[in-house]
């Protein structure tokens, strides 16, 4: 089956062997671990975000705090994928395959995207927790924390992408890491704080960043522009983490 | 002819790794591609498996051509890295059933156990590649060159690391593969090229200086061993 000229078949293989290397090593349980540790004390005990002590049911700490935590989890999910493939010299054994460039970028992509989403899921049990704490019991917001959703896993999706491009161009992981870390905090908040600038003032600049169509999104108003917007940058990325594994044919 | 590679060349920069070679191999022998260290051995095989590709001249594998139809070339081809790069993460069983699936293989389970068989793997299958020792890290490296059962064979040092009897092995293997596969082999050794090769091809500073049988080789350097005429070819 093929979808955009990509085979599935293969997609899924690496994508596959990603998901087994990723839970075979201590990676995944580690960098997943502490970021449900972290958010836990963000939401529940550290007093400027605690949910307990800003004393309205409500799921804002969590929406604002996932994204920062986002820029360091995602990176270091990310930041092996295609790094420590071209140290190991394994990237070798995967180009001399039946599988094209885009199969492998994608796979690795999707790999991610699923360990992402795997990080997500657990923090259901906080809408639960905070659902029961309202009052009256289940008084919340259902559309605008359905949203938040989207726009969390739209924003996973991107870091994502941002996140294997850095690994594609480095081998050394940490390298990768930091790389990844820098560009998520520019593309999230980056544009933010240029359009205060006096020069960039009245410019709409900030619609470049990732933060204003996220804050769109978490509000519940689904717009197509946004959806456009987050799938043209992880598409953008992803084409040039491509490009940059195709180099080697220059 | 499996494998046909005509006036090839490749340029890094201005350093001419590969300059305008031609040789070919066919089914049912082992050909040995020597030569010293930077001389292009390496260089020459990343082109036979599509890795990178040429500046120019024509490689062609099994009628495909590397560049243009580097798909098919692929399917082909089994290819052991100089380096044996091995995902080390994985148990033996999980490498090579990645393998078995990115070349969409009918009975993987089967063709794996066979493979295992064929390759001495068994005692170790259990294992992740990490844990085990060198020897049996370059039969997994072969095991998933072989698995899919490719009629052309491009193996750089398969046999650097391993002890004297792991040597015999392996060595045997090839043999044996050799006898219905092409086979190119790239090694330092010259027992293992007297021992196993069929033709021999030499390679110095790019270009070829010996692509014979090895009957004609000593034909051409009377009393002469390998050692020594791969020494004289290449200072």
């Amino acid at each position: 089956m093929y979808i955009f000229d990509i085979q599935i078949f293969s997609v899924l293989t690496i994508l596959q062997k990603e998901i087994i290397a990723y839970l075979s090593s201590l990676v995944a349980y580690v960098t997943i671990g502490v970021f449900l540790l972290v958010l836990g004390l963000f939401l529940w005990v550290f007093p400027d975000t605690s949910v307990l002590d800003y004393g309205y049911a409500d799921l804002g700490s969590l929406f604002n705090t996932t994204p920062y935590l986002f820029m360091f989890l995602i990176p270091a999910i990310t930041m092996r994928s295609l790094a420590e493939e071209k140290k190991e010299g394994t990237f070798e054994l995967l180009a001399t395959s039946p599988i094209t460039d885009w199969q492998i970028v994608v796979g690795k992509y999707l790999a991610c995207v699923l360990l992402v989403l795997l990080a997500l899921l657990p923090t259901l049990v906080y809408v639960y927790s905070i659902s029961e704490l309202g009052n009256p019991v289940g008084n919340l917001d259902v559309g605008a924390v359905i949203g938040s959703y989207i726009g969390l896993f739209l924003l996973g999706g991107t870091f994502v992408a941002i996140g294997i491009f850095a690994s594609s161009i480095t081998k050394n992981q940490i390298i990768a890491f930091t790389i990844a870390v820098f560009m998520c905090f520019f593309m999230f908040s980056g544009f933010d704080s240029l359009s205060g600038l006096l020069s960039f003032q009245n410019s709409e600049i900030q619609n470049f960043g990732i933060n204003e169509h996220y804050q769109a999104i978490s509000r519940g108003v689904l717009d197509t522009r946004d959806l456009v917007y987050f799938l043209s940058i992880s598409g953008l990325f992803l084409l040039l983490t491509k490009t940059v594994l195709g180099g080697r044919k220059w | 002819m499996s494998i046909q590679v005509q006036n090839l060349s490749k340029t890094y920069g201005t350093q001419k790794a590969v300059d305008t070679i031609s040789f070919s191999a066919e089914p049912g022998k082992v050909l040995g591609f020597l030569g010293p260290n930077g001389a292009g051995k390496s260089t020459t095989m990343k082109i036979l498996t599509c890795f990178i590709p040429q500046t120019s001249g024509r490689a062609l594998v099994c009628g495909f051509d590397t560049v243009k139809e580097a798909l098919q070339v692929r399917r082909q081809i089994g290819y052991l890295p100089e380096s044996n790069a091995l995902y080390q993460d994985l148990y033996v069983k999980e490498a090579l059933a990645f393998v078995a699936s990115v070349h969409e293989i009918n009975q993987p389970e089967k063709r794996i156990a066979e493979v295992i068989e064929q390759t001495g793997l068994g005692p170790e299958q259990k294992k992740k590649i990490g844990q085990l020792s060198k020897g049996y890290k370059q039969r997994v490296g072969l095991a998933q060159a072989i698995l899919h059962n490719p009629q052309v064979l491009i193996l750089d040092e398969p046999t650097s690391g391993l002890d004297p009897n792991q040597l015999i092995g392996i060595r045997n293997l090839i043999k044996e593969l050799g006898q219905n596969k092409t086979v190119i082999l790239s090694t330092h050794i010259m027992q293992e090229v007297e021992a196993v090769c069929d033709q021999v091809v030499i390679i110095n500073k790019g270009k070829i200086v010996a692509d014979q049988t090895l009957p004609n080789l000593y034909q051409q350097f009377p009393k002469q061993t390998l050692e020594q005429i791969f020494i004289k070819l290449t200072n």
